[in-house]
C-alpha cells in the first residue's frame, strides 16, 4: 500500500476521534476521543517512519504510547476523583470556576 | 492480486467501523470495547507496516493496559452513582461539520501534493534499530520517561487514597 493510503486512513481516524471529543458529554467519552486522535497519530508515525526508512518515527511512536497509557491512567483518576467530589461525569457540570 | 492490500482494506474498515462505534454508542461499556477492538486493528495496521515490535507494545500497552483502566473507572463511578451510565451527546451537527470540513481539507491537501515514496525493502531487524536508537540517540528521553511513569504513578496513588 502506499504512503498516500495510511495518511488517508489516519486522517479519517483522527477525524472520528475528533468529532468525539466534540460531542460527548461524558469525561470518559472524550477520553476514549482522545486515544483515537493520538492513535492516528502513531499510525502517521509508524507510516512516515516505514517508507522514509528513518527508525526515529517508531521510537517517537513507543514515547507517545507510553505517556498515553500515563495520561489515561491519571485522567482516568482525576475523573474519579472528581466523581467522588461532585457526583457527576458531565464535563458541562463541571463549571466550579465559571464567575 | 496479493493478499496485502486485501488485509489492509479489511483492516481500514474494522478500524474506521469500531472507531465510529466507539463515538456513537450510548452505552459507555460498549464504547470502551469498540475501543479495544479499534486498537486492535491499529495493532494490525502496524504488523503491515512491518512494526512487529510495536504492534505487541500497542497490545500490551493500549488494547490491555488502557481497556483495563477505562473498564475499572467506569466500573467505580457505576458503583458510585448507582446505576447504569447513559452517555448522550450535544452539538452532532457543529462537530459533524467541524470534523468532516478537517478531514476534507486533509484529503485535499494529500490530493494536491501527492507523495509517492517508494516502499524501501526491509533493511535489517526494525525492532534491533529501535533498541539501539532508545539506548544512543534518544537516551535522555528514555530515562525522562521513567522520570514521567514515576510522577504518573505517585499521582495516581495521591489521588486514589482514602479520604481522611
Amino acid at each position: 500500500m502506499t504512503l498516500q493510503a495510511y495518511l488517508t486512513l489516519a486522517a479519517m481516524l483522527f477525524c472520528i476521534g475528533l468529532f468525539g471529543v466534540m460531542t460527548r458529554r461524558n469525561t470518559i467519552g472524550i477520553l476514549l476521543g482522545i486515544e483515537l486522535m493520538l492513535n492516528a497519530v502513531n499510525i502517521n508515525l509508524v507510516a512516515f517512519a516505514r517508507f522514509l526508512g528513518d527508525v526515529s518515527g517508531m521510537v517517537f511512536t513507543v514515547f507517545t504510547i507510553c505517556i498515553t497509557v500515563a495520561e489515561v491512567a491519571l485522567g482516568l483518576a482525576l475523573v474519579i476523583l472528581i466523581f467522588r467530589i461532585r457526583r457527576t461525569a458531565v464535563a458541562d457540570h463541571l463549571d466550579l470556576l465559571k464567575g | 492480486m496479493s493478499i496485502e492490500p486485501i488485509a489492509f482494506w479489511g483492516l481500514a474498515v474494522v478500524l474506521l467501523a469500531s472507531s465510529l462505534a466507539v463515538v456513537l454508542t450510548r452505552n459507555l461499556f460498549h464504547s470502551v470495547l469498540y475501543l479495544a477492538l479499534s486498537l486492535t486493528a491499529t495493532a494490525g495496521v502496524f504488523l503491515s507496516l512491518d512494526a512487529e515490535f510495536l504492534a505487541a507494545v500497542q497490545l500490551l500497552l493500549y488494547a490491555g493496559g488502557v481497556v483495563t483502566i477505562a473498564v475499572f473507572a467506569i466500573v467505580v463511578t457505576e458503583r458510585l452513582v448507582g446505576d447504569r451510565i447513559t452517555q448522550t451527546s450535544r452539538q452532532i451537527l457543529t462537530g459533524f461539520i467541524l470534523s468532516g470540513a478537517l478531514l476534507i481539507g486533509l484529503l485535499a491537501i494529500f490530493r494536491k501534493s501527492p507523495l509517492t515514496v517508494p516502499r524501501p525493502a526491509v533493511t535489517g531487524d526494525l525492532t534491533r534499530a529501535i533498541g539501539q536508537s532508545l539506548l544512543t540517540s534518544y537516551v535522555l528521553p528514555f530515562e525522562l520517561l521513567g522520570v514521567l511513569f514515576l510522577a504518573a504513578l505517585v499521582g495516581a496513588l495521591y489521588f486514589a487514597r482514602p479520604d481522611d
